[in-house]
C-alpha cells in the first residue's frame, strides 16, 4: 500500500461555516504529502468553499459528490 | 493574497463577533495573516471574566433573529470564542487590544482573555496592516 492509498477522515457533518474548512486544514497539516483526506460536510457553503480552498492552498480536490444533505470531498494533500 | 486581513472589532454583540470570527478563521485556513484590533465594546467582550457570557445581539436582530441564533446554537454551532481559538492554531492571527479603549473601560492587561496577544495603539495597527484591507465590524 502506498501513501496515496491511505485515507484520513474528517467528519464535519452538522458543523456550520467555517468549521468544515478549519477541521480539514488542521487535519491535513499533519499528514504526509500525497495522502488523501475524505471530508463529509452538511454546510451548503462547503461545496464552493472546498473548491476555493484547494485552489488557494494547492491541495487537489480529487472527488466531489453529494448524497442528500451530505457533501463528500476527497482531497489529495499537496 | 499574502497581504494581511485587518479587522477592527468595535461591536461586542455575539452575532457580530461570530461574523468576525468566521472571517478570521476563513483567512487563517487560507494561510493569510489576520490582525484583529479590539476597540470599545468588542474589547469589553474579551475580558477574562466576561468572554463566555451572553453578549446579546445587534439591535437589527429583533425577536425573530434571536430565535434563529438560538436555533443554530442548539444545533451545535461553535461559538466565536472557540472559532477564534482554532483560527489561532491554524495560522498567524494576532489579536491586539486598543490602548485607548483599555483606558476608557478601565481594563488592565491581566483582565483580558488569553486570546488577546497584547495592547497597541492605532499607529502600530496601521503599520502591521500594510496594504491589506481594513474591515470595521
Amino acid at each position: 500500500m502506498t501513501a496515496t492509498d491511505l485515507i484520513a477522515e474528517v467528519d464535519a457533518r452538522g458543523l456550520s461555516c467555517p468549521m468544515p474548512i478549519v477541521r480539514t486544514a488542521k487535519a491535513i497539516r499533519d499528514l504526509p504529502s500525497g495522502m488523501l483526506v475524505e471530508v463529509l460536510a452538511t454546510d451548503p457553503g462547503s461545496q464552493r468553499d472546498f473548491v476555493a480552498w484547494c485552489r488557494s492552498t494547492g491541495h487537489t480536490l480529487v472527488e466531489q459528490t453529494t448524497d442528500g444533505p451530505v457533501h463528500r470531498f476527497v482531497i489529495r494533500r499537496k | 493574497m499574502d497581504e494581511p486581513l485587518n479587522l477592527v472589532l468595535f461591536s461586542g454583540t455575539d452575532d457580530r463577533l461570530q461574523a468576525a470570527a468566521v472571517l478570521t478563521a476563513g483567512a487563517a485556513a487560507l494561510g493569510r495573516p489576520v490582525n484583529v484590533f479590539l476597540q470599545y465594546w468588542a474589547l469589553d467582550a474579551f475580558r477574562r471574566d466576561h468572554i463566555d457570557r451572553d453578549h446579546g445581539l445587534a439591535p437589527e436582530a429583533g425577536t425573530e433573529g434571536r430565535e434563529h441564533v438560538d436555533h443554530l446554537r442548539q444545533a451545535g454551532q461553535v461559538g466565536w470564542q472557540e472559532v477564534l481559538r482554532q483560527a489561532k492554531e491554524l495560522g498567524p492571527v494576532d489579536i491586539q487590544a486598543c490602548s485607548l479603549s483599555m483606558d476608557l473601560l478601565g481594563i488592565e492587561e491581566p483582565d483580558l482573555d488569553p486570546l488577546v496577544d497584547g495592547v497597541e495603539g492605532v499607529t502600530a495597527f496601521y503599520l502591521n496592516a500594510g496594504a491589506g484591507q481594513v474591515v470595521f465590524i
